[in-house]
Parts: structure tokens; sequence; C-alpha cells
């Protein structure tokens, strides 16, 4: 490479250009993100009553809030690990087939239907008379209670997330050159080796922003937590909900959303750290 | 071999009957003369016949769609604007921070977004509606536009964008032949997720129109008191109709476009931004 | 990059093409016009050819706005930046809305029709005088049971629920003062109980409910109790009107020990532009053939006494729904316990559904 010509090219170009880009995107970010942030803040510094206090966020280190908060960590985890799971091999098998293009296509269409008609069906899938009992009781495992339980939340989150995982992903194989894993196979690695090796390593920054886009917003899950989990999993999000609809106890409300925001904060950090070690 | 074949194509099967089961549970009682997604007693067009009868619930319908087009583009738009802008911030520490900001509307919860942006235009005094709808679909689909776009950004390799600058291409030339179809996959995703958490969104929505204005979304939930109607199943089941028939006329088109000059095109698609034709 | 132009100009032309069809069909409508009355109600809550005739015999032409709960309508309407001339909020809704100045008064020289109240029903604690609301709904909280999956057994008294042999049939709705509320009336306690030691006995007994909760749900109570999902169920009346409809093996009581009465009124919040169409639509939902007609679509009870004259006998003679004056005496309507009682309320019932069987 041209070290001196990249360094001039760089030279030449960043400035200027990154003023270009940086403007409508900061404009966005300063209406859009700051604003709503010093609001979320703002309020959070206020009780019910009005009266300026910091006890929300004491309030927060409350055992009722960690216990909430590492369910909503726990189960947002669980959907991310099984989004990956159900979605790679989705993903990497969509890359396989001849209309790729269609397919991956005809996997979002379901999202563009009312999630709020989507979750209905579920429950009526998943009802005592439903479509899956009546599925296990032919096969002789007979009724059970589906709704309502933890495998019924995660299964119709990860219903619901699984886009957000399988797009990002199949794009990274998509780019994968496809010589790599011949050279692989042709040095006498194992399916598992070259997929453990090559393919996964690659795709890596793929994964990556399939899980920030499922673990982020499973945070902050709420509505399936009441419908389909029948309030047996209480969320930070539906903490939230509850507070800014019905308590309108915003203060509460925004200080929970603080401590999500710093979560995520925290995520992004985390996640960005290892991007740098493998450069 | 081959039966790996078959068992692979078995799990991609399995995956989109899971994925389309709940929508023909809803297309399926969409026919029912009953009243309720539970027993099945009869076949019937009356709640189709009620949707194109229910000039209020097709305005919402066309209000939605527009909404969803509109913001999606725009905001794909200001996203791969955004992605650029990230990328090119040569801190690591920079890229991450500005990250963080940007999933600040995806980790919030709807409700929350949805009642800031709400005090933000009574503040600017911008008048609830159609203008505010559509600002703030946009608003909250930026983010998930530079998530998809970001990581086909820093799949280029940088020497490409140096070659073409060395070979005297304008900084717009770099954009518009370069990067720009290098991440076009990226772009596409970025565009699609918009669209679903528009044509998704409720909370935020809610929030910020006024004057008569109604997405679907926002209409749908205000009936789950009163119990939702079959005819929003009907209604549910056209517009899935029309979605798929779109795609796949899309996709047929579109190939047929391809085929008739591009057969190589494909193949040489590595070539193609590796080397700026004029 | 041609094909990423394309497809914007794709989305454009069609944005703008669809733009105009949802004008030109507004146009049609004539939801264009001078005269315009917006009412913001729950969705599908009122009888929409009472609205068509209410729009031909006045020439106002009606626009309607839909909200899901009083606690997002309240916000929109403090907010502003959009015209609402009607609104039906419940009763704890509009003493806080009253409160917060979000309400004009009401000229009941202008309601003919109101002498149709039941006087029962008017001159409440949340509102009196009726200065800034008219009832539009009215009902009760109870239970909803299914003797068919319980073997014939029947329900009178909160405690019933408790019993062990209803394990994981009880669905409960989502709401922290109807559960805290039946958990203090179990107790033979006001459900506006404020005594904190009150409080904690209460919550301590609905835990020891949680084994026979299978769910505690919204809206979806009313599909998921008419499809037999659970044998028993707390709601509202209104509910349990239409679960019963749905499903007729299911029946409602109120609960012996006393219950709330609850209710939505019509408003005219300070948004309003159109005060004087107001009062015409509120004085034309008041009108007893109206009123029943619109009582017979919503399946709610209606507060309009002449009403009851035009509803067939099977609706205006049912006792669970139309309770006798003994009964009635003991049901108490929510008084707002201020925002810091409320909070507490919730507090507790998110313990509630947090603890575990």
């Amino acid at each position: 490479m041209r070290p001196a010509a990249e360094a001039q090219a760089q030279g030449r170009t960043l400035p200027r250009s990154r003023n270009i880009y940086l403007v409508p995107y900061l404009l966005w970010m300063v209406l859009f993100v700051f604003a709503p942030i010093l609001l979320i803040v703002y309020d959070s510094l206020f009780d019910v009553e009005g009266a300026f206090t910091f006890a929300n966020y004491a309030h927060f280190f409350t055992p009722v809030y960690m216990k909430m908060t590492f369910s909503s960590f726990w189960y947002a985890f669980l959907i991310t690990a099984f989004s990956l799971l159900v979605g790679y091999p989705a993903a990497y098998l969509l890359t396989k087939t001849k209309h790729k293009q269609l397919w991956l296509l005809l996997l979002i269409l379901p999202s563009w239907i009312n999630l709020l008609l989507k979750t209905y069906a579920f429950i009526g899938l998943f009802g005592t008379y439903g479509a899956a009992n009546a599925i296990l009781e032919t096969i002789g495992i007979g009724r059970r209670q589906i709704l309502f339980t933890d495998f019924s939340f995660v299964f119709v989150s990860v219903y619901i997330f699984i886009p957000f995982m399988i797009l990002p992903v199949f794009n990274a194989l998509e780019e994968l050159n496809p010589s790599l894993i011949d050279a692989s196979r042709d040095l006498g690695a194992s399916p598992w080796t070259t997929f453990r090796r090559v393919i996964f390593p690659l795709t890596l920054n793929g994964v990556k922003s399939g899980c920030q886009a499922v673990f982020i917003p499973a945070l902050s899950l709420f509505m399936i937590t009441r419908l389909i989990a029948g309030s047996r999993i209480i969320t930070l999000g539906t903490a939230i909900e509850q507070h800014f609809l019905v308590t309108q106890d915003w203060g509460m409300g925004a200080t929970i959303a603080v401590f999500l925001i710093i979560a995520m904060a925290i995520i992004m950090v985390l996640t960005g750290t290892r991007s740098r070690l493998r450069r | 071999m081959r039966r790996s074949f078959k068992a692979s194509n078995l799990y991609l099967w399995l995956v989109f009957v899971v994925l389309y089961a709940p929508i023909l549970y809803l297309a399926y009682y969409s026919f029912n003369s009953g009243e309720t997604m539970h027993g099945f007693e009869g076949f019937t067009w009356q709640w189709y016949r009620e949707v194109f009868a229910d000039t209020r619930l097709l305005i919402i319908l066309l209000n939605t769609i527009v909404i969803a087009l509109f913001s999606s583009a725009i905001s794909t738009i200001l996203g791969v604007i955004g992605a650029i802008a990230i990328h090119k911030l040569r801190k690591l520490p920079n890229q991450n921070a500005l990250l963080s900001l940007n999933n600040v509307l995806i980790v919030s919860p709807d409700v929350i977004i949805g009642a800031s942006f709400l005090i933000l235009f009574t503040m600017l005094g911008i008048k609830l509606g159609f203008a505010s709808v559509l600002i703030s679909h946009i608003a909250f689909s930026v983010p998930i536009v530079v998530i998809m776009v970001l990581p086909k950004l820093k799949e280029m390799s940088p020497t490409l964008l140096d070659a073409a600058r060395d070979l005297g291409a304008t900084e717009w030339d770099v954009l518009s032949k370069v990067m720009l179809p290098f991440i076009k996959s990226g772009i596409f995703a970025g565009f699609f997720m918009a669209l679903t958490y528009s044509l998704d969104d409720f909370a935020v929505t809610f929030f910020v129109t006024g004057n008569g204005f109604t997405t679907l979304s926002v209409e749908i939930y205000s009936r789950a008191r009163q119990g939702v109607s079959l005819q929003i199943n009907a209604l549910s089941t056209l517009i899935f109709l029309f979605t798929l028939a779109l795609v796949v006329g899309y996709y047929a088109i579109s190939r047929r476009g391809q085929a008739a000059g591009s057969g190589a095109r494909r193949k040489d698609r590595n070539v193609d931004w590796g080397l700026p034709n004029k | 990059m041609n094909q990423l132009i394309r497809m914007l100009l794709l989305v454009l032309v069609l944005g703008f093409a669809l733009m105009y069809g949802a004008s030109a069909l507004n146009s049609s409508e004539g939801y264009s016009g001078d005269s315009t009355l917006t009412i913001y109600n729950w969705g599908d809550y009122i009888d929409p050819d009472l609205v068509s005739e209410f729009e031909k015999e006045s020439g106002i032409k009606v626009i309607y706005q839909t909200f899901d709960s009083n606690e997002a309508m309240m916000t929109k309407i403090e907010q502003g930046g959009t015209t609402f001339d009607i609104s039906v909020p419940s009763e704890y809704a509009i003493s806080k809305m009253k409160e917060e100045n979000l309400l004009l008064p009401i000229d009941h020289s202008k309601l003919p029709n109101l002498k149709y109240v039941n006087p029962r029903f008017m001159d409440l604690s949340f509102d009196p005088d009726n200065r800034y609301s008219i009832p539009y709904f009215w009902g009760t909280v109870g239970i909803i049971y299914n003797s068919d999956m319980l073997g014939g057994r029947t329900f009178k008294s909160w405690n019933d629920l408790w019993d062990p042999s209803l394990r994981n049939q009880i669905l409960l709705v989502d709401g922290a003062r109807e559960v805290i509320g039946f958990g203090l009336n179990s107790l033979h306690y006001s459900l506006n109980d404020t005594n904190e030691a009150h409080l904690q006995e209460a919550k301590a007994k609905l835990n020891r409910l949680t084994p026979n909760v299978k769910a505690i749900v919204g809206d979806e109570i009313k599909m998921l109790l008419a499809n037999e999902e659970a044998a028993v169920g707390v709601v509202w009346s209104g509910d349990a009107s239409e679960i019963m409809d749905a499903n007729d093996k299911l029946d409602y009581v109120v609960p012996e020990e006393g219950s709330n009465l609850w209710f939505d009124n019509m408003v005219i919040p300070k948004t309003a532009r159109n005060i004087e169409g107001a009062h015409k639509f509120i004085n034309f939902m008041l009108d007893p053939k109206h009123a029943a007609q619109n009582a017979e679509y919503v399946g709610y009870s209606t507060p309009n006494e002449k009403a009851m004259d035009y509803l067939p006998e099977d609706i205006s003679g049912d006792t669970r729904f139309y309770p006798d004056p003994e009964l009635t005496s003991k049901l108490e309507v929510y008084k707002n316990l201020g925002k810091k009682m409320l909070s507490h309320y919730n507090e507790l019932f998110l313990e509630f559904k947090m603890h575990r069987k």
C-alpha cells in the first residue's frame, strides 16, 4: 500500500466531507435525540406532585426494580440468543436458495401486518383449544398450558424480532467471498471447522448489528408481556409504560428510562471495543 | 450432500410456516360468519363488503401507507448520510459515542418517545396531524437504517475509495459510483426495516397525531376495548395479499429487466466498482 | 445508484398518488367543511348510525378520533395542538381533568333532554352538580364465571375466589384500582381505603391468590373468557355483557361485599372550538331513543331512565346490569385519592404481579 498517498487522500477529503455528512445527521440528533434525552432527565428529577427530588433514583435501587432490571436483561438475552440460533441458519440457507432476494422480502413481509392482530392470532393458536395444543394432542403429548408461560413469551418475541436478525446476517453472508470457503474445504477443514474458523468470524459484523437490533428493543418490550405472558413477566418497558400511562408518575418512568439509556450505551461501548481488537 | 440439502430446505420451510401461521389464522377467520376469531361458523364475504363500504377506514389505510412510504424513503436517505458520517469519524470512541446516541430512540420505549415528541412539537408550534406524524416516523426510523448500513460501510476497504480518488473521481463520483453501490443491500435492508417500524408503530403516532388524522395501528388499538372486529381481519388479509403481489410482481419485473442486459453484470460486480469507467 | 434512484422515485410517485387518493376520499366525505365537530372517544364506543343521523339532523360534519386509555387521552388534551369538541373519559379521569382545568363547564339550559337521566347517576362526588360532565354509560366491577367448567358452582362473594380448587383458573383485569379494590372489599374495607395497614393486609391477601391467577390481562380478557381459556374472571360489567353475548355459559355477579360503580361521561375539553355543536351533540345523545339505540349497540348500561322504555325487556330487566337500589347502595365510586396514593396503589399492584406462585 501507499501510506503517503493514503494520508494525502485523507488529508484532502476528510475535513470537508465530514462537515457535509454530519450536518443533517447532527441536526436530526439534536432535535430528536438530545431534546428527548434532556426532557427525560429533567422529568426524572421530579416526583408525582411536581417537587424537585432525587428520590426516584434512590427508589430505582429498591429490590422491586432491581429484580425487574435483572429479569429484563435475562429475557432480552434469551430472545437475542434464540433469534440468533434460529436466524443465522435461516439466513445461511437463504443465501443458498435460487430466488434469495425474493425469499428475503417474503421473510420481512409478515412484519407489515399489525402486531396487535398477530398477537391475537397467537393467543388463538396457543390457547387451550388452539392449533398448537391440537398438534400436541395428536402426537400424543397431550394438552398443556402454552399461553402465559415463559416459552410463549420468548417464542412470540423471537417471532417479532427475527427479521431484524436475519437481514444483517444475510447481508454479511452475501458479501462473503465463496473462494474462502472453497479454500478452507480444500485444505481439509470439516464443515464445522469451516463455519467456526472462516464463515462465522467473517460475518461477525452482521451478527453484531443483528444482536444490537434485537437486544436493545427487547429490553423495553411491553404489551407482549401482558398479552402473551399474562403480566407474569414484568420488564422495564412495562414499568415505564405503567408509570407514564397509568400512574402518570412521569418522574419514575423517566428515571427507569435514564437507566435503560445508560445500559444501552454500555452495551454499545462493549460491542464496539471488540471491533477495535479485531482490526 | 443431497440429503442435507433436503433437510435444510425443510428448516427454511418450517421458518416460513411459523412466520405465516398467524397471518393465515387471521385470514382464515376473516371469512367467518361468526363475530370472533374463535369457532368458525360459516363462510361469508360480509367483512370484505364492510371494508369497502367504510370510507373512514379506507382513508386511514391510505394515510398509513403514505406515511410509511414517505417516512421510510426520507429516513433511509438521512440514515445513509448518518452512517457515512459515523463511518468517517476517525476516532473509534467518537464513533461509539455517536452510535450510542443513535440508538437512544431504539431503546427508549415508544411511550416516552411519543410523549417527548408531543411536547417537542407543541413547543415548536407544529400543528399535530400529517406533518407531525411524518416527522416523528422519520425520526424514529433513522437509527435502524444507520444500524443496517454501517456494517456494510465497515466492510468496504478504504483502499477502494482511495483508488477511486487517485483515478480522479470527485467526491460525488466516489459516493455515487463506489460507495452507494457497495452498500446497496444495507440501504434496502434499512428501507424495509424503516417501513416495518412505520407500519407497526402505535404509541408514538398516537401521541403526535391530531385533527382527525389517524393511522391504522392507532385505529386498531383503540378498538381493542370494544373487541377488534373481523372487518379488520379482512382488511389485513387484503393488505397482505396486495403486498405479496407487489413484492412478487416487482421481483419478477426487475428480474426480467435484468435478464435482458446483465446476464454478465452480476458476475463481474466485483470489478464493476473497482474501476470507475470515466 | 440507478436502481436506488428508480426505487426512490417509485416510492415517491406512489406516495403522492395515494395522498391524492386520500384527499379525494376526504373531500367526498365532506371532512373539509367548515362546521365540524371532533369527537374523541374509545374505539367503537358509539353506534355509527347515530353519528350519521346527528350529521343529517344538525348539518354538522363529525370527525371521529379514538383513544385507548384515559391517561393517554388526558396527555393529548393537556398538550393541546389539536381540536377535540367532545370526549368521553371515565369518572376518575374527569376529576383529574377538572383539577387541571382541562374541561369547560356545560350549559344545562342547552340540554333539554337532561331531565331523562336517572337522578341516581347525577351529582356524584367526582363532579358535583354535573358542571363538567354528563353520564354516557355506567357499570360495575364483578366476577364472571363459567359454571359448566366448574361443575356447576356459583359465586356470591369476593372470598370465593380464594378457593384452592380454582388453581390457575382466574383471569384478572389489569387495573391497580380494580384489583387492590376487590382485595380491600373482600376484607370489608372501602375500596377507597388509604389506611396503610389495611392496604398491606389486602396485598398480603392478594399474594395468597396468586396460585389461582392464570394471567393479568387487558381488553383481551373478553376474548379469553369467551373462548373458555379460564373459568373465572374479574371484569367490568360492560365487558361481562359482551362476553356473555359471545358465550352464554357464563354468568356475572356483583359480589355481596360491594364493588365499584364506574362511569364514562361526556365532557367538553378545553380544546373545543365548536362548543355550540358539542352541546347539540350531548343533547342528541341524551334523547331516550338515541340512548337506547346506543346502549343496544355498545352493550353497556345506560343512565337514561326514559331510554329503558325503548330497550327490550331482557336488557332493561336484567338485574345483573341494572342492579336494584339495595345492591347499588353498596357500590362505591372511586374517589380521587391524589397522585401519591395512586402511585402507592400501583406500586402495590406491581409487587403483586411480580409475586411468584
